[in-house]
């Protein structure tokens, strides 16, 4: 804010009020709206340098050599992080098409309001991020152990689709109770059987919000560590935990790297969510 | 009145899915906190070992996640206060903007994040030094409980801020605009009228914040070297060294009893104010 402003008329003040000059104001307002943009944007930074430091010593603020030596080395088949990218990706898919099979009815179901016990039922699907999960995650790979799932692509997606479930559940009711009920009673009425009015009616319609739940249990799949870290050993490896590894190992470059490959499509999701999630169905989750 | 049995049909699958793969093993880790593995008895074996061995594991726990939590509160509470009171149009799109970017950033990512932006050679102390803040002999890491803290406050005070100041949009403005009209100060407004019609809010965010730095393994893991640490690296180092389920689950008795602590305000918080909680 400039000093121009200072000689237009300013709104009459209560005698009580106190207020800042406005310039003054106008500084501090910037100063603090700055200072959250370091405290948010620096890390980030730091982070990005370090992909293409190749040589970064104490006491230098910036690397001593720059370039790209370590994505060479991150994509290289040795390196196993192309292997964890698939296996990431892998999972993720799965995870979300048996996340949306059971949350798809579910969550249909709970969008009738007048359904009996319905908040007792949505309640129930929040459990799972109600509780803290280390002690649950400690005990199902235990369980899957003598089931033979630990160590296997299912056991992990498994795990996976439980933390992903409430929001998919929750979404897709939000989702179904936002398209109305008038077009599928036309449909009804026009001789369409339940499945064939759900079918060709309710699911087109609520496509873009089983969009949205899609990606975001997609994403928690790409971003799950602890579940992956107790029922994957030894033999599923996801990118989350081979960025572990290089970061325990020291190699800032490589762990970096593995971060940004995660960072992207979270980041992407954040910038466009409102795209995919209308106002309407945004406030009636977990309603 | 809908009939329940089509619904419930409808719901099995996903009702089984949490019930084998959630409920069940958060029972049998409640039990088996206090199965006594050498003697096959029911006893308090596993919790006695574990306050004795963690005690002050577990009282660093509830402090960095407490603190976190203030601290997540206290700054969701300015970030949406000035995004609903906010006069200038371009500082409130410029803080809409700036303040969601860690909202799905993993945080296995925003530990790796931090581990680089709070070394003693990181990009902080490089600013400070910069400065003239720090001289470069007595810059210190962050990497131990205080960078737990930041890194929780980084990665969850978007996501509170988010459901807060979409509490605080969706509220009547008429008191908000009398109460200017009276003559009140944007600080008074934002504590004495929004805030109480946002509470519910407010205490919904903060404790599924609380529960999901409970719940992270991977923070404590890269930031913190050695002891005292936080209780999921504890259960995790249990089982991966010794096998050692009883006192693990005996821990993670202790983290689910934190979580019912902070459960219990939201509820009493709830029957005070007349109504059922929402």
């Amino acid at each position: 804010m400039s000093l121009s402003t200072s000689h237009l008329p300013l709104p009459p003040l209560h005698p009580y009020a106190f207020r800042l000059p406005p310039a003054v104001g106008g500084i501090f307002r910037g100063l603090l709206i700055g200072l959250l943009a370091v405290a948010i944007f620096g890390p980030l930074l730091n982070m990005l340098i370090w992909t293409v430091a190749e040589a970064w010593y104490f006491p230098a603020k910036l690397p001593v050599r720059w370039g790209f030596a370590f994505w060479t080395k991150v994509f290289r088949p040795e390196a196993g992080a192309m292997q964890a990218l698939t296996t990431s990706l892998v999972i993720a898919v799965l995870t979300v098409l048996l996340s949306l099979a059971v949350a798809i009815p579910a969550g249909y179901a709970l969008s009738k309001r007048d359904l009996p016990l319905r908040s007792l039922f949505l309640l129930f699907f929040l459990l799972p991020q109600a509780f803290p999960t280390i002690a649950v995650h400690l005990n199902i790979a235990r369980i899957f152990y003598g089931l033979g799932l630990t160590g296997t692509i299912p056991g992990v997606m498994l795990v996976h689709a439980i933390q992903g479930l409430v929001f998919a559940v929750w979404i897709a009711s939000a989702t179904f109770a936002a398209i109305g009920t008038e077009q599928v009673e036309a449909a009804r009425n026009l001789g369409a059987s339940p499945l064939r009015a759900f079918m060709t009616v309710s699911l087109p319609l609520a496509a873009p919000g089983l969009m949205a739940s899609a990606i975001f249990v997609f994403l928690i799949s790409l971003d799950e560590f602890s579940g992956t870290f107790f029922v994957g050993v030894p033999n599923v490896r996801t990118l989350p935990l081979t960025m572990l590894n290089a970061a325990l190992e020291g190699n800032y470059q490589i762990a970096s790297i593995t971060a940004l490959l995660l960072l992207v499509p979270s980041v992407l999701f954040m910038l466009f969510v409102e795209r995919f999630l209308k106002a309407d169905v945004l406030s009636g989750v977990g309603k | 009145m809908r009939r329940l049995g089509p619904a419930l049909l409808l719901m099995a699958p996903a009702v089984v899915m949490v019930g084998l793969l959630f409920v069940y093993p958060l029972l049998v880790s409640l039990a088996f906190a206090f199965r006594n593995e050498a003697t096959g008895a029911w006893d308090l074996a596993n919790f006695n070992k574990a306050f004795a061995l963690y005690g002050s594991d577990i009282a660093l726990t509830a402090g960095v996640t407490v603190l976190s939590t203030a601290l997540v509160g206290v700054f969701a509470i300015a970030i949406a206060g000035y995004l609903t009171l906010g006069e200038n149009p371009r500082a409130v799109s410029a803080l809409r903007w700036i303040y969601r970017w860690p909202l799905f950033i993993p945080f296995v990512v925003a530990a790796q994040l931090m581990r680089t932006f709070l070394a003693k050679n990181g990009m902080l102390n490089n600013a400070l030094m910069s400065l003239g803040v720090v001289d470069p002999l007595h810059a210190i890491s962050l990497l131990d409980w205080r960078g737990v803290v930041v890194t929780f406050v980084w990665k969850q005070l978007p996501f509170a801020a988010l459901l807060i100041s979409g509490a605080m949009a969706s509220m009547d403005r008429s008191m908000i605009e009398s109460a200017r009209g009276l003559g009140a100060g944007r600080f008074r407004i934002l504590l004495e009228i929004v805030v109480p019609q946002v509470q519910s809010t407010v205490m919904v965010a903060l404790i599924l914040s609380f529960v999901t730095m409970l719940s992270a393994l991977s923070v404590p893991m890269m930031l913190v070297a050695g002891s005292p640490t936080m209780l999921t690296v504890d259960m995790a180092w249990r089982v991966n060294s010794y096998g050692d389920y009883g006192v693990a689950n005996a821990l993670g008795f202790v983290s689910f009893a934190m979580s019912g602590v902070a459960a219990w305000f939201y509820l009493r918080q709830g029957i005070r104010d007349g109504g059922k909680p929402r």
